[in-house]
């Protein structure tokens, strides 16, 4: 399976060693070439350095039949468009995009893009070990509440 | 009418200060705090220091009322963002982005986005016009940019020379309608002939011009088709 991830921060390279050792054919992009300090010597990996927002980096990084998508870049907007270049040009099945903010979480969740949220993710988690009620749902991966409909352009 | 300008660049600026000249009720939103004074000092009390993306801000600014939505900042994930939330999010009725990066252009349509300002497809238009290249001309866009007038140059060791148009032409998503040839001006039958020299003008669907410049003009040059 092919994993592209846009943006090389800790979660990033992370995931990118993760998906690797699980035997994921993993290209990891980002607009710096020193985020790429952050994998280790000897990933197997490929790590491309350009824009995950533009079409044709990422078609050039692979997008085109890949299974996985993570969009984790530090800016909201570049990952809500990253994702959806992914769901819509590249049909990739698997696509997230981190929101940190959680009102536009809710709002691309609405749209069909599975998002993963730091803010909510961290309160939750910070208000279950203090002991306030907490919900645990919002500590993962929030799937989509609608899919995404793509009728128009097979037209 | 009531219009929402998000970005206070070069762009967001002379266009609040021409809709306010031309009566419409207006805000502006600059997320950079300094511009925004800045701005302010300029042109008065319709600039907000806000970030247009935050489904909040919008909010504040009144988005459930507004006709149009306008975002032209410099950053195409940045209008991307405020065009979805005011279209998804508010029900504004009409919503504008700047695109830089032209490719972007049908993903933009596609979800939701009503009108495209496109100042590289702009500027490199005007310039094709001037300057020989081996692409297909753009003269207009039609039906909202779902379909371009174009005209191609037929030239020296084309693909096209020496068949018909019948042979060139490509399914329903594109209409093959007139020669220049010389001074004069034919129609196109199918069994015309292509010749070297011809400018031939076509109507096609943005995702069949590939295909058409391939047949008509080659992929001999530039970058190879994205196909």
């Amino acid at each position: 399976m092919r994993t592209i991830i846009v943006g090389c921060g800790r979660v990033g390279a992370a995931m990118a060693e993760r998906l690797a050792a699980a035997g994921d054919e993993v290209t990891i992009l980002d607009t710096r070439t020193e985020a790429f300090d952050r994998l280790a010597d000897d990933f197997p990996g490929k790590a491309v350095r350009g824009d995950g927002t533009d079409e044709d980096v990422l078609r050039r990084a692979g997008a085109e039949g890949a299974g996985r998508f993570l969009a984790l870049t530090e800016g909201d907007n570049r990952n809500i468009l990253a994702a959806q270049l992914a769901v819509r040009h590249f049909r990739i099945p698997t696509v997230v995009a981190k929101i940190n903010d959680p009102v536009r979480a809710d709002a691309y969740r609405a749209l069909g893009i599975a998002v993963i949220c730091r803010t909510s993710m961290m309160v939750e988690a910070l208000a279950g070990f203090v002991g306030v009620p907490a919900d645990d749902d919002a500590c993962q991966v929030l799937a989509p509440v609608a899919p995404v409909e793509t009728t128009d352009e097979e037209a | 009418m009531y219009v929402i300008v998000v970005g206070g660049g070069k762009v967001g600026y002379y266009l609040t200060k021409e809709l306010l000249a031309a009566g419409h009720e207006l805000v502006l939103l600059e997320k950079d705090p300094r511009r925004a004074r800045q701005i302010a000092d300029e042109i008065g009390s319709v600039v907000l220091g806000r970030d247009g993306c935050e489904g909040s801000h919008l909010e504040e600014a009144g988005a459930a009322r507004a006709a149009i939505v306008a975002a032209v900042t410099g950053d195409d994930e940045d209008n991307l963002v405020v065009c979805q939330m005011a279209k998804h999010h508010f029900a504004v009725p009409r919503t504008i982005a700047r695109v830089n990066n032209p490719a972007n252009e049908a993903l933009f349509r596609e979800l939701g986005v009503d009108e495209i300002i496109s100042p590289t497809r702009t500027a490199l238009a005007a310039i094709e016009q001037d300057i020989p290249v081996h692409e297909l001309l753009h003269l207009a866009q039609l039906e909202g940019g779902e379909l371009e007038l174009v005209e191609a140059l037929v030239e020296a060791g084309a693909p096209a020379i020496g068949r018909t148009a019948m042979d060139v032409h490509s399914g329903d998503c594109c209409t093959l309608f007139s020669i220049i040839r010389g001074d004069r001006v034919l129609r196109i039958r199918p069994d015309t002939l292509f010749l070297e020299g011809d400018k031939v003008l076509a109507l096609a669907r943005l995702d069949c011009e590939g295909e058409l410049r391939n047949q008509l003009i080659g992929s001999g040059t530039g970058e190879p088709s994205a196909a």
